[in-house]
């Protein structure tokens, strides 16, 4: 009876966003209504983990709203329920944050409606049974993010983000609708259990695949697709930035492994594997490289998530290739690292995204060329996100290593494929993948590096205070999480299970917590194992010696003495390290292939008192290739048929006519 | 019995479609009125006997509709505006009857080529009828597309309308709720476009569509 408490629970939350509305008036009101989110979304977690950890068989559920002919159907099965305890856990986390954070909110009742709405959406879109529902609530939970991105619209780029966002969703929603509309065929069988049922040609299974990468990676982030997420998500205020990058992200990627795994059944040719794991490769490549780029710390964290949407895909594809050649055992260990990523990236992205917004509140910068030093006066803060930005980078004992560990094993096993294209494809796209790992660690570097080391670069870092207990709970929380599930990967691993053997013929990877010392044992031991617990253990018990020994033998006191100068006296904050100094050589060796990035030195001549200047230029090949001709068409198009606005009465009755004519015309010609 | 029944169904709306004809040529305002109310007895004509021969009394009252309505109570409304607007002495260049007629029989034969293959199943009264109103309906649009004054844009719209009340009745079965329905929608078109008229001339002091776009803004290309 999990399903009609799951299903009250977002009726709970569009009620408290219509009171919200109505009565709530700050300060109180974002108390009572993120207190609410919090006590649902906590509930709602643990009614999916008592589901998938009692392992009963799904659960459905028809109520008569909606098309009359079809009503709107629920269904509670293993893969909602894991995505169930994603989106909840996540949603439980921010909402405790929003209590301290949410009393900083200038906005408040831009916020406070859409934000249970948003919740209430996500969860939608997991129960949902139908195509009409599930549709129904992707939708709602579309336009109530947009909401909440533009809760700040005096900002005109947060206008002209909230804008591509809405087009691009909309675009997403078009490729999902004609994804349906394909599975359910001309019958119009739009039940997900008549479309499991159903048979379709391989061509119309191409043509799904290539609109639910469509609709769903439009909504995830897969290049080239991603343009709007870095704009959107940083948008929002922080806490809800969190959800966006964190959970709803993770919302799309279920979207199409419910309409690819699930509805669709066996894959039928083994290339659609190959193509998911090439817009892994290269989504994870590129995210991150742009990620370099940047100096605004929320757009850092945005392009960080297209990223690990790569990365996820990457396990995803893999799977799609493993299970187009009935290789099921390889199958279930390349969805179990997708799966696995889904949950980590939720946690460490959430995290880093709430430490970001502590850093906001604290200073109200955002880029990191203002901030520097801010481990003094916020220590719990800067201890949160270096676990966050540990985890991220892929560091064990971590639990961002996990995952990306099992996503290498399940390459490694790639060589076992009958066809030569994916043997090659495959190690490149691992390859790919390891770039990509260790551009983030790079990134994560200098994001933590000149955000809480150093010196202040400006007044308000200097004179930041540390954030409120709420919020440092909630960063806790993650980060704890984030420990636990890198040492104890075994757990997870179980919980996947069933989560895996439902999408994967019923074969998953053999049981990992009665392995000796909590061991992940993925295929068999002579191969390839893992301890998180060992390797903390001995990062801790060296670490300890490490600290005691030094203590012992040379002085157990802590030393203050003058910073190194390198010969200036009084140096000012400015000399330091900056971000943009940080990634110049990475931008130097890829930039300026991949943005073809060009720096320009302004040297002004002697006696001349302007200063001197280091521009850098670059250029984003996905939008100048893929949007800005559609722009310019879509211009070019419409003021061509401007002129149609300003016709007479009677050229438009003509119009209607000829119209008319022409129709019948081709009628009598047709037949 | 029925070869005659068919043949006066035939004649009546066949002679629909040469009212249909006459209108489009018709180039002062209140003779235009006068085919126009001859078109809607025809119309009234053909539905009461569509009505005798289909042994459907809801067609008689269609018919009658059609002839208090359209025959008497629209022309004579239309007679009065144009007398108060003045303009029952204008006279309206119609450019190129022999282009219109052309075009008139043009659309009469695709009419015919688009009904007859469509309806082969159905009763061959019902075909002969549908085509029929299908050419109708489509005069009507030609005489609004090729005509400036705003009264011809109103007669052009009114017969077009007879030409749905037409296919209305041939076909079988068609309730009458539906054809009230249209008449009245009618009769309210008929006062908003009046009233539309007088607001037209006391803006512009004229009721020629061309003299009105010579006021809208904005005009490019």
């Amino acid at each position: 009876m999990t399903l009609p408490l799951l299903l009250a629970l977002p009726m709970v939350l569009l009620a408290v966003g219509v009171y919200a509305v109505i009565a709530a008036r700050p300060p109180h009101g974002s108390r009572q209504v993120y207190s609410v989110a919090l006590a649902v979304s906590t509930v709602a977690l643990i009614a999916a983990l008592a589901y998938l950890a009692s392992g009963q068989a799904p659960e459905t559920l028809r109520l008569p709203i909606g098309l009359p002919w079809l009503g709107a159907h629920f269904r509670l099965d293993p893969l909602a329920a894991f995505f169930l305890i994603v989106v909840n856990l996540g949603s439980a986390v921010a909402s405790l944050f929003a209590l301290g954070y949410g009393q900083h909110e200038t906005a408040p009742e831009r916020v406070l409606p859409f934000y249970p709405a948003f919740l209430a959406g996500m969860n939608l879109v997991l129960l949902a049974d139908d195509a009409f529902a599930f549709l129904f609530a992707w939708e709602f939970m579309s336009l109530s993010s947009w909401a909440l991105v533009m809760a700040h619209h005096q900002d005109p780029a947060n206008t002209r983000a909230g804008y591509l966002y809405l087009v691009m969703a909309c675009f997403g929603t078009l490729a999902l609708l004609l994804t349906f509309g394909l599975l359910a065929g001309p019958d119009g069988g739009y039940n997900f259990d008549a479309i499991r049922a159903g048979q379709i040609t391989p061509g119309l299974a191409a043509l799904v695949l290539a609109l639910a990468l469509i609709g769903a990676g439009s909504k995830a982030g897969l290049v080239p697709l991603h343009v709007w997420l870095p704009l959107a998500h940083p948008a929002a205020p922080s806490h809800v930035s969190a959800l966006m990058s964190g959970v709803m992200t993770k919302v799309a990627v279920y979207g199409f492994i419910r309409i690819i795994f699930d509805l669709l059944g066996e894959p039928v040719a083994w290339w659609w594997g190959g193509m998911v794991l090439a817009l892994g490769g290269i989504t994870a490549v590129l995210g991150v490289l742009y990620a370099l780029m940047q100096h605004d710390l929320k757009r850092l964290l945005a392009y960080h998530t297209v990223e690990n949407i790569g990365i996820i895909f990457i396990g995803l594809g893999l799977a799609l290739a493993f299970q187009g050649n009935q290789m099921y055992a390889s199958a279930a260990l390349a969805l179990t690292a997708a799966l696995f990523h889904v949950l980590n990236h939720s946690l460490f992205k959430s995290l880093l995204f709430l430490g970001t917004g502590a850093v906001l509140t604290a200073t109200g910068e955002r880029d990191m060329e203002h901030l520097g030093g801010l481990i003094h006066p916020m220590p719990y803060t800067a201890l949160a996100f270096l676990i966050g930005a540990a985890a991220i980078s892929a560091l064990p004992p971590l639990n961002g290593f996990v995952s990306e560990w099992l996503t290498f094993q399940a390459i490694l096993l790639s060589p076992e494929l009958p066809q030569w294209l994916l043997k090659f494809l495959a190690p490149a796209v691992g390859a790919l993948l390891a770039l990509s790992a260790a551009l983030a660690a790079a990134c994560f570097v200098k994001a933590f590096g000149i955000t809480f080391l150093g010196r202040p670069r400006s007044p308000v870092a200097a004179q930041a205070k540390e954030t409120d207990r709420y919020s440092l709970t909630a960063m806790f929380i993650l980060a704890g999480l984030c420990v636990v599930a890198g040492i104890l990967p075994g757990l997870v691993v179980d919980g996947l299970g069933p989560v895996v053997g439902s999408l994967n013929g019923s074969v998953q990877l053999t049981t990992q917590h009665n392995q000796p010392w909590l061991t992940l044992v993925p295929i068999v031991d002579v191969k390839s194992t893992y301890n998180g617990l060992l390797v903390m253990l001995f990062m801790a018990i060296s670490g300890t010696l490490a600290a005691l020994l030094i203590h012992r033998l040379a002085s157990n006191k802590v030393r203050r003495g003058p910073a190194w100068d390198c010969g200036f006296p009084d140096a000012s904050p400015a000399t330091q390290y900056t971000a943009g100094s940080f990634a110049q050589p990475i931008r130097r060796v890829f930039g300026s292939v991949v943005f073809q990035a060009r720096e320009r030195v302004t040297m002004p001549p002697p006696g001349d008192l302007r200063p001197a200047k280091l521009e850098v230029r670059m250029r984003d090949p996905v939008w100048e290739i893929g949007y800005a001709p559609i722009a310019t068409a879509v211009v070019a198009l419409s003021s061509r048929f401007n002129y149609l606005q300003y016709l007479t009465i009677r050229r438009y009755l003509g119009l209607v006519f000829g119209a008319l004519v022409l129709l019948l015309l081709g009628m009598v010609l047709w037949r | 019995m029925h070869g005659l029944a068919f043949d006066i169904a035939h004649l009546l709306a066949g002679s629909m479609v040469i009212v249909s004809f006459m209108l489009l040529y018709q180039d002062r305002v209140y003779a235009l009125l006068n085919i126009f109310a001859l078109h809607s007895l025809v119309l009234a004509l053909a539905v009461g006997w569509q009505a005798h021969i289909q042994n459907a009394p809801h067609l008689y009252v269609t018919a009658v509709i059609a002839l208090v309505f359209k025959a008497i109570v629209i022309p004579t409304a239309l007679y009065r505006i144009v007398r108060r607007l003045g303009i029952h002495r204008t006279l309206e260049v119609v450019g190129g009857v022999g282009r219109d007629m052309l075009a008139g029989t043009g659309l009469v034969a695709l009419a015919i080529l688009v009904m007859l293959p469509v309806t082969a199943t159905a009763d061959p009264l019902a075909r002969e009828d549908l085509a029929f109103a299908l050419a109708v309906v489509l005069l009507g649009l030609l005489l609004m597309v090729v005509r400036h004054n705003a009264i011809s844009l109103v007669i052009g719209f009114m017969s077009l309308e007879n030409g749905l009340v037409l296919a209305a009745a041939g076909a079988k079965g068609m309730p009458l709720a539906v054809e009230i329905s249209v008449a009245f929608s009618v009769l309210i078109a008929l006062i908003v476009i009046g009233v539309f008229l007088f607001r037209i001339r006391e803006r512009f002091d004229s009721v020629d569509m061309q003299a009105m776009d010579t006021f809208r803004e904005e005009r490019r290309r």
